[in-house]
């Protein structure tokens, strides 16, 4: 069991990273990784959300859309699961631990538009997960994806200082970093069987 | 009948989750000052944390908290502390305008360079390069240190030196914290006479690197008939408070380097 979770974990962070091998949440992995502090919390925030996301996008489809037989419905309906569900955070969050909401500040609402946790509601369910295995999943793969942000941010950092031809400058270097980087990660695969 | 039921389920959901929300916005209300959101409104909102907060939202946080003074966002300047000062209920003064001058003519050609700088483009770097590439160790290095750093676009590098322009400085002081050569310095706006050199080498020395520099002859202050300036550390300074702008000093000085603001223009246009 240990060791299935382990192999598991390590599927989503390193071989399935959501960012590098399913090319998912690129957005605010390129719009919010020039600091690593502020990739930190980033990375924090969506690690929240798609947690619960995972459990209440599974309970959803288990329990209303399968028996009602309209599976079809599922992205529209998990939209409206994740965006209900972010605005409800939000408000808890604000009330209940004010240091939390400002350290995750303006990350949580657009964490709404982050295409990775619409990907890991949609994941669990082709994959056909358990509930356990479903909400296992959202948070690893959230935390690789919090991986694949610090470890572009301190590389983003780096090139602040560095001499860049003109017109590799900013976003071009950027790209090219970031496929270096998808390259590096593609050996991974074949760590789990 | 399908298409009723997915609907359907989408109706109850939306209207589930919507009063969810409501419930949850009305039991998770959280009292905000409404003025924290106008103040923010007041200020420059360059997020420059020339006042010492982390950011123009936390300012307002702390004006209203009554923990930061109503003047204390220099972009802002004088209408937005009487703007805030509205919000606030209490009347603010400013103070003189002030603006930060470049204090240093050493362009190419005037100031001596000893070697040809072709590294990455930063002062910062330049100058921890054997000491940078002019031979005046006060120069202005001018490769825009203090250019990237205004977020106000009132600095511009001309013959390898910067150039403020007034009308858009707001004084927030993130060029004079940048500079490594600190030859930037926040100045009241109607001090039109300063002199523009910062070299506190010997008189032959500083004449050597640079054809502008200040050395500190001490005849601008024989001139002065107001006692406003004062010569050490081997240059010449003006004290805002006593000058009264009349300029003798500027017309006697050997090195060019005391200048009129205003008057440059002035001829040009004539």
């Amino acid at each position: 069991m240990t060791m299935n979770v382990l192999l598991f974990m390590v599927s989503c962070i390193l071989t399935h990273n959501f960012i590098f091998s399913r090319f998912l949440g690129c957005c605010p992995f390129l719009g919010v990784s020039s600091k690593v502090e502020t990739s930190v919390s980033m990375g924090l925030a969506v690690t929240f959300v798609m947690t619960i996301a995972s459990l209440f996008c599974w309970l959803i489809y288990h329990l209303l859309l399968v028996p009602l037989d309209i599976t079809y419905m599922s992205t529209i309906s998990f939209i409206l699961v994740i965006a209900a569900l972010v605005q409800f955070v939000e408000m808890f969050l604000k009330k209940s631990s004010p240091t939390l909401y400002s350290a995750l500040g303006i990350y949580l609402p657009l964490i709404t538009t982050n295409c990775a946790v619409l990907g890991v509601a949609t994941l669990n369910m082709n994959e056909g997960y358990g509930l356990l295995q479903a909400v296992l999943n959202g948070t690893f793969s959230a935390l690789g994806f919090l991986l694949a942000i610090v470890l572009m941010a301190g590389v983003r950092e780096r090139l602040e200082t560095s001499h860049i031809p003109a017109c590799m400058k900013g976003f071009p270097i950027t790209l090219v970093s970031a496929g270096l980087m998808a390259v590096a990660f593609m050996g991974f695969q074949g760590l789990v069987p | 009948m399908t298409i009723l039921i997915a609907g359907a389920l989408l109706a109850v959901l939306g209207l589930v989750f919507g009063g969810v929300l409501t419930f949850a916005n009305k039991k998770f209300h959280v009292e905000i000052d409404e003025r924290v959101a106008q103040v923010r409104e007041c200020l420059g909102g360059a997020n420059c944390g020339a006042c010492g907060y982390a950011g123009c939202d936390a300012f307002a946080a702390a004006v209203v908290a009554g923990d930061a003074p109503v003047n204390g966002c220099t972009p802002a300047g004088q209408k937005g502390a009487d703007a805030i000062g509205k919000i606030m209920g209490k009347s603010a003064n400013a103070g003189e305008r002030m603006v930060a001058r470049v204090l240093c003519q050493g362009e190419s050609g005037i100031a001596k360079e000893r070697y040809q700088y072709d590294g990455y483009q930063s002062c910062a770097t330049a100058a921890g390069l054997a000491g940078g590439p002019k031979d005046c160790r006060f120069a202005c290095l001018g490769l825009g240190d203090c250019m990237d750093k205004c977020a106000f676009d009132a600095i511009r590098m001309e013959n390898g030196i910067a150039h403020i322009d007034a009308e858009k400085c707001t004084a927030c002081g993130m060029c004079v914290k940048t500079c490594p050569r600190s030859v930037i310095r926040l100045l009241p706006l109607s001090q039109s006479v300063m002199v523009r050199c910062r070299n506190s080498d010997t008189a032959r020395t500083a004449r050597a690197v640079c054809m502008d520099a200040c050395i500190g002859c001490g005849r601008c202050k024989k001139e002065c008939q107001y006692d406003a300036i004062v010569v050490e550390n081997g240059y010449a300074r003006i004290l805002p408070d006593k000058c009264t702008r009349c300029g003798a000093c500027a017309a006697v000085c050997p090195c060019k380097c005391i200048t009129i603001e205003g008057a440059k223009t002035a001829e040009a246009a004539s």
